[in-house]
């Protein structure tokens, strides 16, 4: 049976790691190859790196701070932030990356998510999709999202619902969904808008925004989450990745076992 | 210890040449089956799509290559698309042949289940195998084998009912899953191929 994953993401910014409210007011969190290599110890499930650098002399870090996380890293590793061509794709797998999300680029232009799948694999093209409740509800009477790109500047008016279908239908193999609302607030995924994609895609979704409690990510497992992604409450070690697994499953929550195998086991017989 | 890299294509080769590096492993890509002939153990990695990577294979000869080290019992290790390759056939590509190393056909899954198969879930393998051992590994694929190949010791994984995780035979270890991306569970099973290589 499938787990659920516990993916602690990084913002990084020129070769650093940052975190800030609403991608806005960035702090400096430390240093990403060491915050990498305490993940996988702790048992973190996978990692994601976003690169927020603001210009492209910061963004030129990118590749050594994934090549260098590579280095150590045992578990997957998606990175994202500014990729806007295939070629950035290819050298972010290229550095190490084995799954590349897209954000601003692919609702600019979908045809790239097509053209990606083709070239790399479904399974290495994450769809990167922020998304903001609007005002007024849609026409039925229910809650609805539009999709928000760079960084949260541009409300697009696109539903983000159908958005997330369209992607798939694409070629993204899996949905790293925020919510734009929550980010970075502390009071829980938005399940609403969780259990709302769930509903119309087949290929795994990824919970983020919000997170700040266990209840928090199991309600984002019990609205169809199948992975659970944090930033903040991992790198200022409010929560850790070994605890929250154990109390995930202690709640029920099929998740692999953050200690496993124990230390000095498992190895050659 | 030397190891010669197949490139099927971008994906998944740093991630690979990096975990076998850190078990002290010296990574050489080669680049047609001469180049492949010329080494002791030949890693198969490969993310993408079937007949592609299977075209790269047969226009850089690396098809006959593969095919005389495995005939030559020399150590192989295949990942995921890379396992796909040594079988039958795979419904992702109808009408290219596979490789033919094992008997397997490779099916896609089906409508009522998560696709991709994308992330961590729990192997078994039958008494006898050399390299494997149960715990969680990570996967990520959307095709997969459903009956174990004639002649292979296999781990199974369940996914709306089970199929083949990996087979071994000898010296050659062929996952669905991926090792150089399964923690510490996977870094041991990379070791226990290294070693295994070296005493062939």
């Amino acid at each position: 049976m499938l787990k659920v994953r516990i993916i602690p993401c990084l913002d990084t910014r020129d070769g650093r790691v940052v975190k800030g409210i609403r991608f806005q007011n960035l702090v400096d969190a430390g240093d990403p190859v060491e915050a990498s290599s305490r993940y996988e110890v702790e048992g973190a499930d996978e990692l994601v790196v976003l690169d927020v650098s603001a210009t492209p002399e910061g963004r030129a870090h990118r590749h050594e701070t994934v090549e260098a996380i590579r280095k150590a890293l045992s578990l997957p590793l998606t990175c994202g932030g500014g990729v806007r061509r295939v070629e950035d794709v290819r050298l972010l797998l290229e550095a190490g990356a084995d799954k590349v999300a897209v954000n601003t680029a692919a609702v600019e232009h979908p045809e790239l998510l097509s053209e990606l799948a083709q070239r790399f694999g479904t399974q290495c093209i994450v769809v990167a999709v922020d998304a903001a409740r609007r005002v007024e509800p849609g026409p039925d009477g229910v809650s609805s999202w539009e999709v928000v790109t760079r960084s949260g500047r541009h409300r697009t008016g696109v539903d983000a619902v159908a958005w997330c279908a369209e992607a798939e239908r694409r070629g993204a193999g899996e949905v790293l969904l925020t919510s734009w609302d929550r980010d970075g607030t502390r009071q829980g995924y938005d399940t609403e808008l969780l259990a709302a994609v769930r509903g119309r895609v087949r290929c795994p979704v990824v919970a983020s925004g919000g997170a700040s409690q266990v209840d928090h990510f199991v309600a984002g497992v019990e609205s169809g989450a199948d992975a659970l992604l944090a930033a903040s409450i991992f790198h200022y070690g409010e929560v850790r990745v070994a605890d929250l697994k154990r109390a995930l499953g202690d709640r029920g929550v099929p998740v692999r076992p953050a200690g496993e195998p124990a230390a000095g086991t498992g190895g050659v017989q | 210890m030397k190891v010669g890299l197949i490139p099927t294509g971008i994906a998944n080769v740093a991630s690979v040449t990096r975990g076998l590096e850190r078990l002290g492993a010296t990574v050489e890509r080669v680049e047609d089956g001469e180049a492949a002939a010329r080494v002791d153990r030949l890693v198969l990695p490969g993310v993408g799509a079937f007949s592609a990577a299977m075209e790269v294979l047969r226009a850089r000869g690396f098809d006959r290559a593969i095919r005389a080290h495995v005939e030559a019992k020399k150590p192989l290790l295949a990942v995921c698309l890379g396992f796909q390759l040594l079988g039958a056939s795979s419904e992702e590509a109808a009408g290219t042949a596979g490789l033919g190393i094992h008997d397997g056909a490779f099916v896609r899954f089906g409508p009522d289940v998560r696709c991709p198969h994308l992330g961590w879930n729990s192997i078994e393998p039958e008494p006898g195998c050399r390299h494997l051992r149960s715990g969680h590994v990570f996967f990520a694929h959307s095709f997969r084998l459903r009956e174990p190949p004639a002649g292979w010791r296999v781990a199974t994984a369940d996914h709306q009912g089970p199929f083949v995780a990996a087979v071994e035979r000898g010296p050659i270890l062929a996952t669905q899953f991926h090792p150089e991306l399964s923690g510490v569970i996977g870094k041991n099973l990379l070791e226990r191929w290294l070693q295994g290589a070296s005493s062939c």
